[in-house]
């Protein structure tokens, strides 16, 4: 199925022979194409945008995406938490290409609600265990040196709604709890260098300035090594959903300990088992103990489109687009399967392939109508293969909530729609 | 521009420039000399971290009888009056016993390690939407309550500092370090399959059966609130 010449060939003749069944295809999945153009602007008529004057500059003095993308949106399910200040908000992920999430669309997760910090007021205070407990305004931060790096953040719940089985029709639901965008910022190891940490310290208390004051324990060993204080996303201030005007970058580990908002770190000799290590973010295995200081991110990865929410709308060519990600360092490699898993081809991996960060993936088919069970598995520079559910639940169960990487399967349909389907 | 004066130009540009920052290679870290000392007073009022040896349990006490008021009246609209949950808010009591079933209910009782994870919790974040309100003798109180909820603590308990070791969380010893590199060795594989690697599939489970994802709402119109909904984010 993967693109071949004499396939090419074949499913380009099926395609003409069947050009009716796929309109009916294409009314079925309600998707927008040919059908949806006006005539007055399609050649050899000149479209009225062609004639007249646009919006000048600096009308739209805060660029936004065309009307027409109104549908590319962050989505939340309701069901699934008791209030919107203590929820999430997903990624739509299906309508994204590359690797960099555009800031207004990285998903939201947040346990208070949205701080709206008044940069003026912003304070850093770290203390504990240091020789010189300081307090950093944000234009101290800015002051210092800074890097940039491009980091994905995964919650610990995405897919956590799955364990059970396919439930939510849509990699916006199933996976858009990650994003990945280029942070500007001070290296944490910097600003522990200013406060000076005393020889027995090994752990720190990080914690949000929002109403929930989430609170987390970070190894100082991890600190260290590549976390930072950033307070830029892709250029601009970080945006108030994430943390403005600062907020911990903890890359490769789990969402919850990137603390937004943040205003304190405390220096200290043990960890602290705050509610968010112990309550939540612990994994429950079927023997009724739990995993806790599960940090780092498994590789995983997903085909974004097409998805039940980015259905086909043609036969013939078709790019398979997906996302690859690992918090143990670089995705080496993306296999791509169109049976369900019994037989695999080796992605193309476009784009940059950086630490931590998301990779692009894309697999050329000719699609020549036949059903397709569509999956992606990722790997990582430590040999890590992105397991199937089903040997994750061998493993962990079905209750441990949080690190499910296990590799989706999308069923694409005759008539061009996708379904999240569970094989076996 | 003449030769003379593009020179005399380079020349005041490398007299007037600034000395660069030199960051040499050394042991001893850089100091910027940009932050101010955070004096005690400062960091007394936000350090409000506690920890399970107790580290950082503020002076006070609350007794169960005082916490059951406050409870009622800024806890119990969203937890349940015994604690039980109204709707999707967290329950806080009950659960003994359903780690291993099929649907595990983790409460304070049930699965919170220490109880230092409450206390500070609670100190933090709670009540919902109008944190750090309580009296750290409002907090101890509610706590004390919390903790008879769950029968850990008798009608008459006053937690403080100094009754702090009394209270036995019974899922003290329920949890251990993650142990994936060990227990899922076998996900490190440097060949996976790639030919005839499992019989045939079929689709055992359909998400649109189930039907619980949300209607496309970008035209303003609310989603449709659908059964059986499994799952959480946290």
């Amino acid at each position: 199925m993967i693109k071949d010449d004499d396939k090419t060939r074949t499913s380009r003749r099926r395609f003409l022979a069947g050009a009716t069944g796929l309109t009916a295809g294409l009314a079925a999945a309600g998707v927008t194409g040919v059908a949806q153009a006006n005539d007055k602007n399609l050649p050899p008529n000149v479209a009225d945008w062609s004639k007249s004057l646009g919006d000048g500059v600096a009308v739209r003095p805060y660029g936004h995406p065309s009307k027409f993308e109104k549908n590319v949106i962050r989505r939340d399910v309701q069901w699934l938490t008791a209030s919107r200040e203590s929820s999430v908000s997903f990624t739509p992920l299906h309508d994204l290409d590359g690797i960099i999430t555009p800031n207004g669309l990285c998903f939201e997760r947040h346990h208070g609600g949205i701080a709206e910090v008044d940069p003026h007021d912003y304070r850093l205070m770290i203390h504990g265990l240091v020789e010189r407990p300081l307090i950093f305004t944000l234009e101290d931060l800015k002051r210092l040196p800074r890097v940039n790096k491009i980091y994905f953040l995964e919650c610990a719940a995405n897919s956590g709604m799955e364990w059970r089985g396919a439930q939510l029709n849509g990699c916006q639901y199933t996976h858009g709890m990650i994003h990945c965008v280029q942070y500007t910022g001070v290296p944490l190891k910097l600003l522990l260098e200013q406060a000076g940490v005393k020889p027995n310290g090994k752990w720190l208390l990080v914690e949000g300035g929002d109403a929930s004051g989430l609170d987390r324990s970070l190894p100082l060993e991890k600190a260290l090594d590549d976390c930072m204080i950033a307070y830029r996303m892709n250029g601009e201030m970080l945006r108030p959903e994430q943390g403005y005007p600062a907020r911990l970058v903890v890359p490769g580990w789990q969402g919850n300990m990137w603390i937004k908002w943040i205003r304190r770190i405390k220096v200290g000799d043990q960890p602290w088992y705050t509610r968010e290590e112990t309550s939540k973010y612990t994994d429950l295995m079927p023997s009724g103990k739990a995993r806790k200081f599960t940090f780092e991110m498994d590789a995983k990865s997903v085909i974004t489109s097409p998805s039940p929410q980015a259905p086909l709308t043609r036969k013939g060519f078709t790019v398979i687009s997906g996302l690859a990600w690992t918090g143990r360092g670089k995705v080496k490699r993306v296999d791509v399967s169109l049976d369900g898993g019994r037989n695999w081809r080796t992605a193309k991996i476009d784009g940059p392939v950086l630490d931590k960060a998301c990779v692009r993936f894309y697999a050329e088919i000719e699609w020549n109508g036949e059903p397709l069970l569509l999956q992606s598995r990722a790997m990582d520079e430590t040999g890590y293969v992105q397991p199937t559910k089903d040997a994750l639940r061998k493993i962990r169960g079905v209750n441990s909530i949080y690190h499910n990487n296990g590799i989706q399967t999308w069923a694409l349909k005759a008539n061009g729609e996708v379904e999240n389907v569970e094989v076996g | 521009m003449s030769k003379s004066v593009k020179l005399a130009a380079i020349i005041l540009l490398a007299l007037s420039a600034p000395a660069w920052a030199q960051s040499k290679k050394t042991d001893k870290p850089r100091l910027y000399g940009i932050g101010q000392p955070a004096t005690p007073e400062q960091i007394a009022g936000w350090n409000i971290d506690v920890r399970p040896d107790g580290q950082g349990a503020p002076p006070g006490h609350g007794s169960v009888k005082e916490g059951e008021k406050i409870f009622l009246e800024r806890c119990a609209a969203c937890h349940g009056e015994f604690g039980e949950s109204a709707g999707r808010w967290p329950q806080l009591a009950e659960g003994k016993g359903t780690l291993t079933s099929d649907n595990p209910v983790k409460t304070v009782g049930s699965y919170f390690p220490y109880l230092s994870s409450v206390v500070d919790y609670v100190r933090r974040a709670m009540p919902f939407g109008d944190a750090q309100s309580l009296t750290n003798d409002e907090l101890y109180a509610v706590v004390a309550f919390v903790l008879n909820l769950n029968d850990l603590v008798d009608d008459k308990f006053v937690l403080s500092k100094e009754t702090w070791n009394k209270v036995k969380m019974p899922n003290a010893n329920g949890f251990y370090d993650d142990d994936r590199l060990k227990t899922e060795k076998a996900f490190w594989n440097a060949k996976p399959c790639m030919k005839d690697c499992r019989p045939p599939v079929k689709i055992t489970m359909h998400a649109a059966v189930i039907d619980v994802t949300p209607e496309d709402t970008t035209k303003g119109a609310p989603a449709k609130d659908k059964a059986p909904k499994k799952g959480s984010v946290d």
